[in-house]
C-alpha cells in the first residue's frame, strides 16, 4: 500500500504545472550564469586572484572550465533551491487542507504515518529529480560549453585545485550530500504544513527559518559560532562543498582523491540526518493528533 | 720613502681591486659555462608549497632560448607559477651588462662551499635592483641566488646539479619568493565550515612561497619557437 | 437486523465547545439513516469522527461489528463517504481523480470500471475533463462516484443533493434507493432538504447543539395514527393539571420549550379541543406536528 501512495502521490506532484515551473526556473538561471561567464568569465576569476596578480601567472583560460563553471553555478543556486523545495513540501498537507481533499484522504485505508511518509519520499524524490535537473544543465552543459581542466575552487584564504580526473567523483559525493541537505528542508517545510491550512504559511515558514540561520551563520559572531552555528542546520548543508576542499601532505601538494575534512563532512550529514528524523518524528505525531477540520 | 709609499699603494690596490675582478672573472667563466646553452625543452615536476594554495604536483614544461626567454608552462593543468619564475633563467643576472660584483666570502650551501658574490647593477633600468649569487667555483656552478626585483619583490633560487651539471642545467629548482595576503570577503565564498573548527590565524605579513621544480629531462639546443613564450 | 453502526455515549469537545455530546445511535444494514439538524448542531462532527478524521473526546464508535479505533483499516475499506461539499484535485480530470480515489481504498480498477462509475452519475462524456471546468453539482456527482468507486457497504453522504437542479435531486433520490433497496448499502444520510428525507429515509436521528433529539423510524414518528399535536397556552402547568386528571393522561408526552405535547389520533383533536375550553383553558394554538419539517422544527426552533 505505501508503494501505492508513493506513486499517488508522485503522479500529483508532477500533474501540477507548478513543479515544472522549478525545473524551468533552474535551467534558465543556469543558462544565464553559464552565458554570462562565457562572455564575462575572466572578470569573474579576477575578482577572486586580483591579489595574486603580481605574485603569480593566473591561467584564466584554464582556471575557467567546465567543472569551475559549475561549482560557481551550484554555490549561486543551491542558495536559492531550498525556495524552490518549500513550494512543493510545504504546501504536501497544507495544500491538500486548502483544496479540502486532505478529510478525503483522511478517510481512507491508510494510517496518517504511511501518508506522511509517503508525501515525504515523494518530496525527496522531487529533490532528487530537481538536482538531477541541475547535474544535467549545470554540470554536463558546462562541460560542453566550457570543456574540462583542473578544478580551481576559491575560499576565504585558499585556493584548492584538483586534477581534472579527480573532480567527477567530487561532483557525485556533492549532490548527493546536497540531495541530503535539501531534504532536511523538504522534512521541515512538511512539517510545518501539518500545522498549517494554506500553503503560504509553510513555504514563509521554511525560508524565513533559513534565512535567519542562514544570517546568523555569516555574522560569525562568537556567541553564536560556540552556541548556535555548530548545531544549524544550515551551517551543514554547505557541507557538499567541503568535497571540494582537497588535503594536501606535509610537502604541500594535495593528495588525489583525498578530502580535507572527511570527519566534519560525516558530521554534518549524520546532523543532517537527525534533522530529518526531528522533523518527521514532529511531522507524524502532529499530524496523528491533528483533528481535520478542514 | 716614496718607494715604500708606492709599494704599500700597490699592496693597498691589489688587495682592493684584484678580488673585484677575481669575482667579475668567476662570473664571466659562469656564464661562459652557462652560454653553451642556446635553449632547451625541459619536462619535470613542480610543486606549489604557499599556505594558501593546495595544488597538486603539476607536469610542466619549461622552454628557454638565450638570452632571456625562460617560460615554465603547465600543458595538462591549470598552475599559478610566480612571476619570479623567469629568475630561474640565470641569465637575468649573467647576463646585466653594467653592474659591480664584490666578493663576500664563502658559504657552505648544501654541503658545498660556495663563493658568495654580491651584485649590484648600476642602471635604475635593470628590474633586478640587487642579488647574491652562491657559486661552486670548482665546478662553475651557481648554487644559490638571492634576487631583488623591482616590480616582483625577491626571490631565492637553490639548486642541484646532476646529470646536466656540464651544461650549468640544474636537476632541482627550489624557488622561494614573498606572498600578498590571500583573503576573500566572507559573504561572497560561504565556505563550508561544520562549525566546530576555526581557521587558523595566519600571520599576514609574513608569507612566504616556495616552488619546488624536479626536472626529468632536457632537450638542449633543439630549436625552441618564440610563440611558445607568448 | 445486524446493525452496521453502533454509537455509544459519543462525545467531542474543543477547548470549552461541547460540539457532540453523549450520542448514542445505531443504523442498521441495508437501512437509509437520515441524520437531520441545525447548522452547527454537531452532524460534520460526528461525521468526521465515524471517518476518523476527529478523535472522539469520549465513547465508542463500532462500525460492522469492529471497534473504530482498533480496525480502521478494515472499516475504511468498506465506507465511502462525502464530508460536507466534496473537493477533489481540480488540476485532475474526473476519470484520473476516480483512479486514485480507488487505489487509495485498495481497490485497483480498471478503465471500464470507471468509466461506468462515472455513467452511474452521468458524468461519462465529461470524464476526460479537470474537475477545476466542474459545476458543483457535477462536483457533488463526481464525489458521490468517489465515494461508491470501491463498491462499500457502507456510504455516509453529507449533504448529497447540494448543488444539484431538481432534476439532479430527483436522480440522486433515486439513485439512494436503489443503493439501499437494490443493492443493500447502508446509507446514512446527512441533508437539509427535508422533504427528501422523509421520502428515502428509513429511520433518522434529529441532533440540536451536539445533542440527540429524537431518534427512530419516520414512518413511526410520522404515523397519523400517532399524531404528535402541539399544543400552546399561556396557561401551562393548569393544562398540564387538567389534562393529567383526565382521559388524555397517557397521551401526554414532555413538553418541549414551553409547548404541551400529546399523541393521539388526529380525528380527537376536535374533542381535545373542546374539553380545553370547557375547562377555560386559553388555547392560542393547537396544531398536528404531520411533517418532517415541522416535526423537526418544533425540536429544534430556540
Amino acid at each position: 500500500m505505501f508503494t501505492e501512495l508513493l506513486k499517488i502521490e508522485l503522479y500529483k506532484i508532477f500533474k501540477r504545472p507548478r513543479t515544472f515551473i522549478a525545473f524551468g526556473a533552474i535551467a534558465v538561471i543556469i543558462l544565464l550564469v553559464q552565458f554570462a561567464l562565457k562572455v564575462n568569465g575572466k572578470d569573474f576569476v579576477q575578482f577572486y586572484t586580483d591579489s595574486q596578480a603580481d605574485t603569480f601567472d593566473i591561467p584564466y583560460e584554464k582556471i575557467l572550465n567546465g567543472y569551475f563553471v559549475c561549482v560557481a553555478v551550484l554555490h549561486m543556486i543551491l542558495i536559492h533551491v531550498p525556495l524552490l523545495v518549500a513550494l512543493i513540501a510545504g504546501d504536501m498537507i497544507s495544500g491538500e487542507a486548502n483544496l479540502g481533499t486532505l478529510r478525503l484522504l483522511a478517510g481512507k485505508p491508510v494510517t496518517r504515518t504511511q501518508l506522511i511518509m509517503a508525501k515525504f519520499w515523494a518530496s525527496t524524490v522531487y529533490v532528487i529529480l530537481l538536482l538531477a535537473c541541475m547535474a544535467l544543465f549545470a554540470l554536463l552543459g558546462s562541460i560542453l560549453i566550457f570543456g574540462t581542466e583542473d578544478l580551481v575552487v576559491f575560499k576565504e584564504t585558499d585556493m584548492h585545485i584538483m586534477k581534472s580526473g579527480d573532480v567527477i567523483w567530487r561532483f557525485f559525493a556533492a549532490f548527493i550530500f546536497a540531495a541530503l541537505a535539501l531534504t532536511t528542508i523538504a522534512a521541515m517545510a512538511l512539517m510545518f504544513s501539518v500545522f498549517s491550512e494554506n500553503s503560504l504559511g509553510p513555504i514563509v515558514a521554511t525560508v524565513c527559518v533559513v534565512i535567519v540561520f542562514t544570517i546568523v551563520q555569516q555574522l560569525r559572531v562568537p556567541v553564536f559560532e560556540e552556541t548556535i552555528n555548530p548545531w544549524s542546520f544550515t551551517t551543514h548543508m554547505l557541507g557538499w562543498k567541503g568535497f571540494f576542499y582537497v588535503d594536501k601532505n606535509v610537502e604541500g601538494a594535495t593528495v588525489s582523491g583525498s578530502v580535507e575534512n572527511p570527519m566534519a563532512l560525516v558530521r554534518s550529514g549524520l546532523i543532517l540526518l537527525g534533522y530529518i528524523v526531528l522533523f518527521l518524528a514532529i511531522s507524524i505525531r502532529g499530524f496523528n493528533k491533528k483533528d481535520i477540520l478542514s | 720613502m716614496k718607494q715604500r709609499f708606492f709599494l704599500l699603494l700597490s699592496a693597498c690596490l691589489i688587495t682592493v681591486l684584484a678580488p673585484a675582478q677575481t669575482a667579475k672573472e668567476l662570473l664571466q667563466k659562469v656564464k661562459t659555462k652557462y652560454d653553451q646553452v642556446n635553449d632547451y625543452t625541459a619536462t619535470g615536476k613542480m610543486k606549489t608549497n604557499v599556505i594558501f594554495i593546495k595544488a597538486p604536483v603539476a607536469s610542466i614544461k619549461v622552454y628557454y632560448k638565450k638570452p632571456d626567454k625562460l617560460k615554465i608552462k603547465n600543458e595538462s593543468g591549470v598552475s599559478f607559477i610566480p612571476k619570479g619564475s623567469a629568475n630561474v633563467n640565470i641569465n637575468n643576472v649573467l647576463g646585466l651588462s653594467n653592474f659591480e660584483a664584490v666578493e663576500s666570502g664563502t658559504e657552505k650551501i648544501a654541503g658545498i662551499t660556495c663563493k658568495v658574490i654580491k651584485i649590484f647593477p648600476l642602471s635604475d633600468e635593470e628590474n633586478i635592483t640587487r642579488a647574491t649569487l652562491y657559486i661552486d667555483e670548482a665546478r662553475l656552478l651557481m648554487i644559490k641566488s638571492v634576487i631583488s626585483t623591482r616590480e616582483n619583490g625577491t626571490y631565492e633560487l637553490l639548486m642541484t646539479y646532476k646529470k646536466y651539471a656540464e651544461w650549468g642545467l640544474p636537476d632541482n629548482v627550489e624557488l622561494s619568493f614573498n606572498t600578498r595576503e590571500y583573503k576573500l570577503p566572507k559573504g561572497v565564498t560561504i565556505d563550508y565550515d561544520n562549525g566546530t573548527g576555526k581557521t587558523p590565524a595566519r600571520d599576514a605579513k609574513n608569507q612566504k612561497g616556495k616552488v619546488e621544480i624536479a626536472y626529468a629531462s632536457y632537450e638542449i639546443n633543439k630549436g625552441v619557437s618564440d610563440t611558445v613564450f607568448n | 437486523m445486524n446493525q452496521v453502526i453502533q454509537v455509544k455515549d459519543l462525545s467531542k469537545h474543543f477547548g470549552d465547545l461541547k460540539a457532540v455530546s453523549n450520542l448514542s445511535f445505531t443504523v442498521g444494514e441495508g437501512q437509509v439513516y437520515g441524520f437531520l439538524g441545525q447548522n452547527g448542531a454537531g452532524k460534520s462532527t460526528t461525521i468526521r469522527m465515524l471517518m476518523t478524521l476527529i478523535e472522539p473526546t469520549e465513547g465508542e464508535i463500532e462500525i460492522f461489528g469492529m471497534n473504530l479505533r482498533k480496525h480502521r483499516k478494515e472499516i475504511l475499506r468498506q465506507t465511502g463517504a462525502i464530508i460536507e461539499k466534496p473537493d477533489l484535485y481540480k488540476y485532475l480530470t474526473a476519470r484520473e481523480n476516480l483512479r486514485i480515489f480507488s487505489r487509495l481504498s485498495g481497490v485497483k480498477s480498471t478503465d471500464k470500471q470507471i468509466m461506468d462509475q462515472l455513467a452511474l452519475v452521468g458524468l461519462a462524456e465529461r470524464a476526460g475533463s479537470k474537475v477545476k471546468t466542474y459545476s458543483q453539482g457535477m462536483k457533488q456527482r463526481l464525489g458521490l462516484a468517489c465515494a461508491l468507486i470501491h463498491n462499500p457497504g457502507l456510504i455516509i453522504l453529507d449533504e448529497p443533493s447540494n448543488g444539484l437542479d431538481p432534476q439532479g435531486i430527483a436522480d440522486m433520490r433515486q439513485l439512494l434507493i436503489h443503493l439501499s433497496r437494490d443493492l443493500g448499502k447502508t446509507l446514512v444520510v446527512s441533508s437539509h432538504l427535508l422533504s427528501e428525507m422523509e421520502m428515502v429515509a428509513d429511520n433518522m436521528l434529529i441532533i440540536h447543539k451536539g445533542e440527540k433529539v429524537v431518534e427512530g423510524k419516520v414512518s413511526e414518528l410520522l404515523d397519523p395514527e400517532k399524531t404528535v399535536v402541539e399544543l400552546i397556552t399561556p396557561d401551562i402547568a393548569v393544562a398540564i393539571c387538567i389534562l393529567k386528571d383526565s382521559s388524555w393522561q397517557h397521551a401526554l408526552k414532555e413538553p418541549v420549550k414551553g409547548t404541551i405535547r400529546l399523541e393521539c389520533n388526529r380525528n380527537e383533536i376536535p374533542t381535545l379541543n373542546k374539553l380545553l375550553v370547557e375547562k377555560g383553558i386559553p388555547v392560542q394554538s393547537l396544531r398536528p406536528l404531520n411533517s418532517l419539517e415541522d416535526y423537526f422544527l418544533s425540536l429544534t426552533k430556540v
